[in-house]
């Protein structure tokens, strides 16, 4: 029997765990990555992973956990995958253990839970303040396993420029360039899984790492895969400012009892716990950014009259804080100069999040036959927002179905392809690259790039104003114009990074476009989607999932509906404890 | 330091493997809280040179930008650490930048760290499963062992280790403090202890732990303040335990 081949790329939590759970169907994998696996994204997630085990016996349990994803993301998730989701999440996190993550332990050497935002249960498993670190060299050290057992092979260092197509449209591959070489070469396999992370690079200073640009899921969807619910972009409420990067200082912070506040009339103000008494400080995140955005731009209440508010654990024992939350306080000491240990911290809300990405149906594949998307990159866990530690939850959960089913396809169902079709695309991948190579224009693409992202930073966040959004897609167009008008200032044949990164540029101004079209078409506020001119829901009209598809003239919009089988869709609000609690 | 001042770096540049070594002078208007990324990424921005000639933008390694990941190492005024996390307000100038010694030198700061994630797979660092599928929940374990285990699972590959030790070079086949502290933790975990015969092993031959000259140099440049020294200490004497047993036909 011709032995069955998938490619996964990207390397992060959804792409390792898609391999082993590949591997473990019986087929071999080649994993792409820009970076070493053991240097993706996943690494900077600090507070943890979700899993209803109850071990402090407050009666949490899986139901619960569906019920306040559902009302969390503002009842835009399928009910079915979350609900597949939270069932298998006890036996993730005691898989996870099983690998030898160092989860936090009781005394008594169970694991111990803490709470995050959007809920009232003990009920996210923590490694410290480095979670997904710890998790993502868990996964990574199974899939080196294999490598030495020779069913995993590592293409670290290369960049996913397509997909291969047969003539039927299927799957049948990938176009990957060598990012030291600058070489092209085609790869061919059964199906295909991205696992490529966010687009949070598209608004330039973010929480994310520098390759979550959302290129690869950029290249598919002008290949024709659909993208869905683009607009859906969680600003987390506490980052730390920077000229590189807003570093994240995690919700776990608020979930070990740490309060924000600013001061009014000279007195100290929890406005948190003050609006949101049921759930204080850890109020989902949509509402905590905009709570912060109001007291810093309407009230002008901002710490130094500064967009800044205190994050504040120093009433918090310091040992147990270092024992809990060492990592991320290192950060801010590391960056701020200042011990949060004895001094608040100041913090603003950044973009953080994408609960967007390539649809998927719920065998995690694309619209196109044979390709499939696990992780970030795709849509289908988080609704409207995501609550804190699931997404690190819904990487895994999504790896576990992507690997089998990936396998099962390819048993049924793989395409063929031509060698002269391979052909012909390696060379359409080429001569994209040969183009950017002669580019010999005026404008600077990391130029280019600031000035994409600051305008979708002011526009496309936390408030979001027709108006504003219509200039923001006329000056989108204008950044394409310009885009032709680049010069490459290293035009070297080997370990080009401005060749790539002028690549990835273009597919983050056609991300852009999907993401501010889809925004300015949702007439209503959900989730982390909120327009001042239309505060309310609006269930009669906009329950439904945007799904993109890709034109020259920009994003083609349609829209699907929403499963809701299980919970009827019922108003939102964190003022009262109404999500999750038996009535 | 205040904003609007020029901060200036000298960094070494090289196209590719076979090409010589030069040196480029930059200079970077200042931010507050500038760290050596943020001052690279300036450069990307506007690639010339100090004196205004125009060139080519350096090639560094960086993805996480809070020291977590490990990609940034390179050497700043002579000393291995993360760039990401090198605040420019505290270094003396022209802040120097080099790429690490230890390993080949790809391009300008990119170095190729291979070396390293063979060194992982060579130990057997992991804990071997019988599969994903669920098999309940794992081992009971104190939060003592716990707090033990997670100072150890935090090392990231980053090289800085190797870059300070003496024993560790091209010539030799030494696998280093990193991977020797690995062993440490795969052999402390309750399931991982059942293969801690197969990784001592693996640290025995010719480039195992007997070629630490105990410098102690590793220890004191690790980012993550990983207890080295102890480390090897603690696997020489699993080591030397394994090997009594094998002698005697345990
Ligand atoms: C600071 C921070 C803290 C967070 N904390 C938490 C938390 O506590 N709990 C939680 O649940 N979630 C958290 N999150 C979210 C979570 O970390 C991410 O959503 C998750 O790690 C994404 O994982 P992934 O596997 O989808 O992709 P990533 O980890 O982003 O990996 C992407 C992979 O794709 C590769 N890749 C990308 N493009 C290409 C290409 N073109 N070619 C080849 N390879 C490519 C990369 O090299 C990488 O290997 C946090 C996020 C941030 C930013
Ligand atoms: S103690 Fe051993 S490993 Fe550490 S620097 Fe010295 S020789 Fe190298
Ligand atoms: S032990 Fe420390 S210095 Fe060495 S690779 Fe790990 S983190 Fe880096
Ligand atoms: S970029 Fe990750 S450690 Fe510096």
């Amino acid at each position: 029997m011709a032995e069955t081949k998938i490619i996964i790329v990207g390397g992060g939590l959804a792409g390792l765990m898609t391999t082993i759970k590949a591997v473990e169907a019986g087929a071999m994998v080649d994993i792409f990555s820009i970076v070493p696996v053991k240097r993706s994204h996943s690494v900077c997630a600090q507070g943890g992973i979700n899993a209803s085990v109850n071990t402090k016996g407050e009666g949490d349990s899986p139901q619960i956990h569906f019920e306040e994803t559902i009302y969390g993301g503002d009842f835009l998730g399928n009910q079915l995958p979350v609900k597949g989701m939270c069932e298998a999440s006890p036996n993730i996190v005691y898989l996870l253990d099983r690998m030898g993550v160092p989860f936090n332990r009781t005394p008594e050497g169970n694991l111990d839970f803490r709470r995050f935002g959007g809920s009232r249960y003990h009920r996210t498993a923590f490694a410290g303040a480095t979670t997904g670190q710890q998790l993502l060299y868990a996964l990574d050290e199974q899939v080196r396993r294999f490598e030495a057992e020779g069913k995993v092979k590592k293409y670290e260092g290369w960049e996913f420029l397509s997909i291969l197509k047969d003539g039927k449209g299927s799957c049948c591959g990938i176009v990957a360039l060598d990012l030291i070489r600058m070489e092209i070469h085609p790869f061919l396999a059964g199906a295909v899984v991205l696992a490529t992370g966010g687009p949070g690079l598209i608004f330039g200073k973010t929480t994310n790492s520098l390759t979550n640009t959302g290129g690869a899921a950029g290249s598919v969807y002008q290949e024709g895969a659909i993208y869905a619910n683009g607009e859906f972009i969680q600003v987390h409420p506490t980052a730390i400012s920077g000229g590189d990067k807003l570093r994240l200082i995690s919700e776990s912070v608020r979930g070990e009892g740490g309060r924000v506040w600013t001061l009014k009339d000279g007195k100290r103000w929890y406005f948190l716990e003050e609006w949101y008494p049921a759930y204080g400080n850890l109020v989902p995140r949509d509402i905590a950014s905009r709570a912060i955005y109001k007291v810093c731009r309407e009230l002008g209440l901002g710490i130094d009259g500064k967009d800044q508010v205190y994050l504040d654990v120093t009433h918090i024992d310091k040992k147990r804080l270092r024992e809990r939350l060492g990592g991320v306080l290192e950060i801010y000491e590391k960056f701020m100069g200042e011990s949060p240990y004895e001094v608040p911290m100041k913090v603003f809300p950044a973009v953080h999040y994408s609960m967007g990405g390539l649809w998927v149906d719920f065998d995690q594949m694309t619209n196109i036959s044979g390709l499939f998307a696990a992780g970030e990159c795709e849509y289908q866990y988080h609704g409207a927002n995501r609550l804190g530690a699931n997404s690190l939850l819904s990487c895994i959960y999504g790896g576990m179905i992507a690997g089998p089913k990936s396998v099962e396809f390819v048993k049924s169902k793989a395409g063929s392809i031509t060698s002269s079709e391979v052909d012909s695309q390696v060379l359409e991948q080429k001569q994209t690259i040969e183009e950017i190579y002669n580019m010999q224009g005026v404008e600077n693409p990391h130029r280019l790039h600031q000035e994409l992202s600051e305008m979708m930073t002011s526009h496309v966040t936390i408030v979001r104003e027709n108006k504003k959004i219509e200039v923001v897609c006329g000056k989108i167009r204008d950044l394409m114009v310009r885009y032709q008008k680049i010069g490459l200032s290293d035009t070297n044949r080997w370990a080009n990074g401005e060749v790539l990164f002028t690549r990835q540029l273009w597919n983050m101004l056609v991300l852009a476009e999907l993401i501010t079209l889809g925004a300015l078409q949702r007439d209503e506020s959900r989730g982390a989607h909120y327009k001042p001119g239309f505060p309310d829901r609006n269930d009669e009209e906009w329950l439904k999932t945007t799904k993109a598809t890709y034109t020259s003239q920009g994003p083609r919009l349609e829209y699907e509906a929403v499963d809701i089988q299980y919970l009827k869709p019922r108003p939102r609000r964190y003022d009262q404890a109404t999500a999750g609690v038996k009535k | 330091m205040n904003s609007g001042k020029n901060v200036r770096f000298r960094i070494h540049r090289r196209e590719n493997p076979s090409a010589p070594p030069r040196w480029e002078e930059f200079e970077v208007s200042y931010y507050p809280g500038m760290n050596v990324i943020g001052a690279l990424m300036e450069i990307q921005k506007n690639p010339a040179t100090a004196d205004g000639k125009p060139t080519t933008p350096p090639a560094w390694e960086a993805n996480c930008l809070e020291e977590v990941c490990g990609s940034c190492t390179m050497v700043i005024n002579g000393a291995v650490r993360q760039a990401c996390s090198a605040l420019v307000v505290n270094l003396s100038q022209p802040i120097e930048l080099r790429p690490m010694s230890k390993f080949p030198n790809l391009r300008d700061l990119k170095v190729d760290r291979s070396r390293m994630f063979e060194g992982l797979k060579k130990v057997g660092a992991w804990v071997p499963l019988d599969g994903t599928h669920a098999l309940g929940a794992g081992p009971k374990v104190s939060p003592e062992t716990q707090q033990k285990a997670y100072a150890l699972s935090r090392c990231m590959t980053c090289g800085c280790c190797l870059e300070a030790c003496p024993q560790y070079h091209s010539r030799s086949q030494f696998i280093g403090a990193a991977a020797i502290s690995q062993v440490r933790l795969f052999n402390l975990h309750p399931s991982g202890a059942m293969n801690a015969g197969e990784r001592l092993e693996a640290l025995m031959g010719p480039g195992g732990v007997s070629n630490c000259g105990n410098a102690q140099n590793c220890v004191k440049v690790c980012p993550k303040e990983i207890p080295l020294t102890t480390s090897i200490g603690e696997v020489e004497w699993q080591v030397t335990q394994h090997a009594i047993k094998k002698l005697l036909g345990f």
